[in-house]
């Protein structure tokens, strides 16, 4: 699936929610099933520092050529939006992670959380897989 | 609980307050506002934005320059804050209340002019281990600068300062204690009064941060003998951007400028200038006049609500608070000093404070999640922040009891 393929049906299955208990118990449930990254990642080699929360970002490229998420986070709602975030970019070729706009996190309503007046690591996080989808772009040229 | 307490206190009409602040009728996710943010800023009364209103619709004009009929009555405008803010904290003098942008501003210059004058290479300041950045990070540059040494007067497991601890901790080269009057994470009110008793034995000199503690209970800067007092006006009702630093005529009149300026000079040739007098040497460029007339309106609004009455029902808030949320699984409470201002700070076993901070949220509760600008204090209980609400006596018990229900559906939804 493409990436915005993807990005529509987490949106098709944010729609059913008409309050936002309801979406953050979604975005918790989520956390809860993303698959915990490498407890030997679980260090400041992969840390993306946020004021209150901690988020911790691996890649790797596959033989395929696409690249490969994991990422863990110590509060249960950013891990959740982290584990959209992976079901988004993780698997997709390097170009379309640079070319992508992330749209779904407006349409479901988390802007705030993705907004650099949230202290959470988040923003950053898009940006470091930005980055690691730049470097093995370059690699593989 | 609740009909206790409406029995046990003294009448309190905190509902009537409540209409004073229009914000406190709005919104949020379709839930009624329930703001427990108080530590970080309190809303405005009516009297405080219609002061400001009032002073851009009539009086506008720039003070201590024209010779024009506004400007005169902007000044005395002006000039009257000044006053009403020395009674207020009950100043000896009005030239010792000085304008600042805040208690950060003021505190800043402290460590700058203060530091400047009586801070030289291998002298000591001491900082508790509770203080805000904003009064450790002052203090830290200026032993940079100097080459002092910074010496930390570290708190015990209930978040208690000892006195004792302080009297070891003070020596010869001993030139400043900075410490807070409130803590603005743990709720600790620090014996002010008895810590500059022992400071001054030891000729130490002592900055207080009253960032919380100006709106907990009646601040007389005599009594507690502070040389140097800061607070904000957006904690205590008023605007932002306009604060107060307090400090003894006996320090002021020996310390240098801190900013060059307009306004605080006598005379000023290309090679030499000399200042102006208390309190206008400390403040250079135009001072927040429109704000100092809306922090003494806050001022004037809280006197006339009861000072001693409303702190006495903030802490009956907090009594509350503390006995509903220790009811709840797992939770616990950080910061159990004797003393205590109506700030609870708590978390969650298993539950990070970034999620219960954003479930409440959604729930229309509004509370500060982290380190609240204080890193080594949260730190100091290996913990990556707390939940903290901060009350005012606009609140009441029934929204302690939505921060309660909406903590248990934090903890339900999570675990």
């Amino acid at each position: 699936m493409s990436i915005n393929d993807i990005q529509d049906c987490i949106v098709d299955e944010f729609g059913i929610f008409d309050n936002w208990m309801d979406r953050y118990q979604q975005l918790i449930d989520m956390g809860r099933e993303l698959r915990p990254i490498d407890s030997g990642h679980r260090t400041d080699q992969y840390l993306i520092q946020g004021c209150q929360s901690k988020v911790w970002l691996d890649a790797e490229l596959s033989p395929e050529g696409t690249v490969l998420f994991s990422a863990d986070s110590d509060a249960i709602i950013t891990k959740g939006i982290v584990a959209l975030l992976i079901r988004v970019l993780s698997g997709q070729k390097p170009q379309d992670i640079l070319n992508a706009e992330l749209y779904f996190i407006d349409r479901i309503g988390l802007r705030e959380n993705l907004s650099p007046t949230r202290s959470n690591g988040l923003l950053a996080m898009v940006k470091q897989m930005r980055m690691y989808a730049m470097a093995f772009q370059a690699k593989m040229q | 609980m609740f009909t206790a307490i409406q029995h046990s206190v003294s009448p309190f009409d905190a509902e009537r307050f409540r209409r004073d602040f229009p914000i406190l009728q709005r919104e949020v996710y379709g839930r009624p506002l329930v703001y427990l943010d108080n530590g970080a800023t309190t809303q405005k009364p009516l009297a405080v934005l219609q002061t400001i209103e009032r002073f851009y619709n009539q009086i506008n004009a720039n003070i201590h320059r024209g010779v024009h009929r506004l400007s005169a009555e902007s000044t005395e405008e002006y000039e009257r804050a000044r006053t009403t803010v020395q009674r207020y904290i009950n100043a000896q003098h009005p030239h010792e209340v000085l304008f600042t942008a805040g208690a950060t501003a003021g505190i800043n210059m402290v460590a700058n002019a203060f530091g400047d004058a009586f801070v030289r290479e291998g002298d000591e300041i001491i900082v508790s281990e509770m203080e805000h950045h904003s009064n450790l990070v002052p203090w830290q540059m200026l032993c940079q600068r100097k080459g002092a040494q910074l010496r930390v007067w570290r708190f015990d497991e209930r978040g208690e300062l000892s006195l004792d601890h302080l009297a070891a901790l003070m020596g010869k080269r001993t030139k400043l204690l900075a410490i807070t009057h409130v803590s603005n994470t743990l709720g600790t009110v620090n014996p002010i009064a008895q810590i500059t008793a022992l400071a001054h034995v030891h000729g130490v000199a002592v900055m207080v941060d009253g960032a919380q503690g100006i709106k907990h209970g009646k601040v007389d800067v005599q009594q507690l003998d502070a040389d140097f007092y800061a607070f904000s006006g957006h904690k205590i009702y008023g605007p932002t951007g306009i604060g107060v630093l307090y400090g003894k005529e006996q320090w002021l009149s020996k310390m240098p400028p801190w900013q060059g300026g307009g306004d605080m000079v006598a005379t000023v040739t290309l090679e030499r200038t000399t200042y102006n007098d208390l309190p206008f040497k400390f403040e250079a460029g135009t001072s927040n006049y429109i704000g100092a007339a809306g922090l003494a309106a806050a001022l004037d609004y809280y006197s006339a609500v009861g000072i001693e009455a409303a702190t006495a029902y903030e802490h009956e808030l907090l009594q509350y608070a503390t006995q509903q949320l220790q009811a709840i699984d797992g939770l616990m409470i950080i910061g159990n000093a004797d003393s205590k201002a109506a700030i609870i700070s708590f978390v969650q076993q298993g539950v990070h404070p970034y999620d219960t901070g954003m479930i409440l949220d959604k729930m229309g509760v509004a509370v500060r999640t982290g380190n609240h600008c204080t890193q080594p204090t949260v730190d100091h209980f290996g913990l990556p922040g707390t939940v903290r609400a901060s009350f005012a006596f606009y609140n009441t018990p029934a929204e302690v009891d939505c921060l309660v229900e909406a903590v248990r559906r934090a903890r339900q939804m999570t675990l």
